[in-house]
């Protein structure tokens, strides 16, 4: 078993017909990912690559049975979106959009506090179990079917990393993409928890980078709970403090949030940290060794 | 987005937070009109920039005499100001705070921030108030208070007491007021205008009872700005770097660091391990450059002129993994770019992911020169030797 996403997985698309919505469902489509249903307000009934339009989330899910949403709408509606697939009984939420006000997240996480759904992101790649289904702006083919599951606050680096594993012959069993934002609606110990119960996952890495303290928090859950090797890489050793490196959580304030803190905490918690990126594929399947290789 | 101190102070102002009178002038000839104006001796003289650390830099001085106001404000403006946070070269004072001198009983330490690990905003409460507030965390963490908001509720009176009642020893019933007062009101300025920061360092009770900020600095979400139009008036592009008011032009996220290695890459994750990348081939990466997962041929173009205009840089590490960027649009960019600039130092390329032979044959085709990296190991070690032969020269 992958975790949280699987072939049976039945997807709407929010924002279907817009400019990235619709290039990225096509992409979703090609990968096998059952899309159910899209959204867009105003424009239900219609049609896109052969999926019905609806006006509401609601309405996907009652006459679809659509369960999990993947959003592409613009920033200032995000929030709203995410919200309104919530409401209407979504259990896995995956937010692409970037640039979303901080105190649009603070009010999202107020609400989801009372309900069953798991959001991933925003600001993020999204999530891919391989050879099952991708819900996401990641390239397919890079992804391989297999064991070891990935989380990361960042995309193109969750690229690079998973081609590496690839290449060594390391399959994935589902890698998330958790987001670059401040606030994001799951993070590295809610998947964690998932992939120390998932049978398929024999092993994780763990993309952090510089702003906040998840990866300090993560190291102690792991430390704890976790019984699955670990390898941790974290980017922007060489970032300046104070400054936005991108990503609108990647920033170094008020004395938090320094890579060498987090390598040195997910160390003491025992866990492998990789400093050379160009390697971790390698390290992986010392770490990981050859028999996760198989799915 | 950054405000300057007076900016803030003015929000401040019309929100209920009692600030110290003052003005702002930009040339020493108003200074001693400024001194009529303002209530005094004594008066303090503040530059006004972006970066913190200004009082250790010689950048806040307090004046007697109306002609100690003018050599301080003529020491200051037109001259760069160094402190730790701007870097060997400094920033120019363009403009100065004069303000009235006040009888100071107490000073606190106040901030608004959000509290990433849970999701609300905080408000932060010290009576080591008027020192490096990171400094007081680290050796007496004891002394800093914190509040977490529900925003469905809004900031209460209880948030205020829980705050105001952790002050040892206790302030008089009138100055414990004044501070919720301001605590109140700090938390409306936070979330009517989408700020990521508020600080007042330090917040004083002067000698008469009253609460006033001494103090202000402010940052808006970068996200929030759409809804916050009337705050763009107060971004201030001298304060930043020439290179990365270009980029910000050409919507690229585009920082300028002290090395020589100039890199050009997609997402922010990728372009921050690839300056460590750098860093660890032995040389220092020039820039953060994330020309972002939906570049277009022209954005491309901008970036790669913009490293190039860096003149410190020895080599450019360009370091690709397309998905939704093909490699084709990179190449064609890049390309473009050199047709138009004359490149005069070594280009690493490394490209993977979707069209990358597209992408590869576009720059074989051209006459550009350019060592290929097949791989992230690849790239660095080619980083290392142009590294070693800038040195040798």
């Amino acid at each position: 078993m992958s975790i949280l996403l699987n072939s049976e997985s039945r997807v709407v698309i929010q924002g279907i017909t817009g400019r990235e919505g619709a290039f990225h469902t096509r992409q979703m489509i090609a990968y096998g990912t059952k899309i159910v249903a899209g959204v867009t307000p105003g424009k239900g009934g219609q049609e896109f690559e052969g999926i019905t339009v609806f006006n509401t989330v609601r309405a996907c899910v009652q006459e679809k049975g659509a369960d999990v949403s993947c959003i592409f709408v613009p920033p200032p509606f995000a929030s709203d979106a995410i919200m309104e697939a919530a409401s209407a009984g979504i259990r896995l939420i995956i937010c692409i959009t970037e640039g979303i006000p901080v105190l649009d997240m603070v009010k999202v996480m107020a609400f989801l506090k009372d309900l069953d759904a798991v959001l991933i992101g925003p600001n993020c790649p999204g999530i891919i179990s391989p050879g099952k289904a991708k819900v996401g702006i990641m390239p397919g083919p890079i992804h391989r079917e297999g064991n070891i599951g990935v989380i990361s606050r960042s995309g193109t680096l969750t690229y690079e990393v998973v081609d590496q594993l690839t290449r060594v012959g390391l399959g994935q069993s589902t890698c998330i993409g958790i987001g670059g934002d401040p606030i994001v609606g799951s993070s590295f110990i809610d998947h964690l928890k998932r992939f120390r119960d998932d049978k398929q996952t024999k092993g994780v890495i763990l993309i952090g980078e510089i702003g906040g303290t998840a990866e300090e928090e993560a190291a102690e859950y792991i430390k704890a709970e976790f019984n699955k090797p670990v390898i941790a890489f974290i980017a922007g050793q060489t970032a300046p403090p104070g400054r936005r490196m991108g990503h609108a959580g990647a920033i170094i304030s008020g004395g938090q949030g320094k890579a060498q803190d987090k390598i040195e905490a997910l160390k003491r918690a025992g866990i492998t940290v990789q400093m050379n990126l160009g390697t971790l594929g390698r390290t992986a399947l010392e770490v990981m060794g050859q028999d996760t290789a198989r799915p | 987005m950054k405000l300057h101190e007076y900016q803030a102070k003015d929000i401040f102002r019309k929100s209920g937070i009692p600030v110290p009178l003052g003005e702002l002038i930009s040339s020493s000839d108003q200074a001693t009109r400024a001194t009529q104006i303002i209530p005094g001796p004594p008066w303090v003289v503040k530059a006004q920039v972006h970066a913190g650390g200004r009082g250790k830099a010689g950048g806040v001085k307090v004046a007697h005499y109306p002609y100690e106001v003018v050599t301080a404000v003529e020491s200051m403006l037109g001259k760069p100001l160094i402190t730790r946070q701007t870097g060997p070269a400094g920033v120019t004072v363009n403009q100065v705070l004069i303000e009235e001198g006040l009888e100071i009983e107490r000073e606190l330490y106040l901030s608004m921030v959000i509290d990433r690990a849970e999701s609300v905003p905080a408000m932060i409460f010290s009576q080591a108030g008027g020192m490096d507030i990171e400094e007081v965390a680290a050796k007496s963490p004891h002394l800093i208070l914190k509040e977490h908001v529900d925003t469905s509720s809004g900031w209460m009176p209880y948030n205020g007491r829980n705050l105001v009642y952790g002050l040892n020893p206790l302030p008089s019933p009138t100055a414990a007021k004044g501070l919720m007062h301001v605590m109140a009101n700090l938390y409306k300025v936070f979330v009517t205008l989408d700020c990521s920061l508020v600080e007042i360092n330090p917040l004083v009770i002067t000698k008469d009872g009253r609460v006033i900020a001494l103090d202000a600095k402010m940052s808006i979400d970068d996200n929030a700005m759409f809804r916050q139009k009337e705050l763009l008036s107060l971004d201030d592009p001298r304060e930043k770097d020439p290179l990365e008011q270009m980029a910000e032009k050409y919507n690229l996220n585009y920082i300028r660091l002290d090395g020589n290695i100039g890199a050009m890459v997609n997402g922010a994750g990728l372009a921050m391990a690839t300056m460590d990348v750098i860093k660890m081939a032995g040389a220092e990466p020039a820039n953060f450059l994330d020309v972002g997962g939906g570049a277009n041929e022209e954005m491309i173009t901008k970036g790669f002129e913009i490293i190039l205009k860096d003149r410190r840089v020895k080599a450019i590490l360009i370091n690709i993994f397309g998905g939704i960027l093909r490699c084709d649009v990179l190449a064609r960019g890049v390309v473009a770019a050199a047709g138009r600039t004359n490149i005069r130092v070594p280009l690493i390329v490394r490209l993977e992911g979707t069209n990358v032979e597209d992408g590869r044959e576009i720059l074989k085709k051209s006459d550009l020169k350019f060592l290929v990296a097949r791989d992230l190991s690849e790239a660095a070690e080619l980083v290392a030797q142009q590294v070693s032969k800038t040195e040798r020269i």
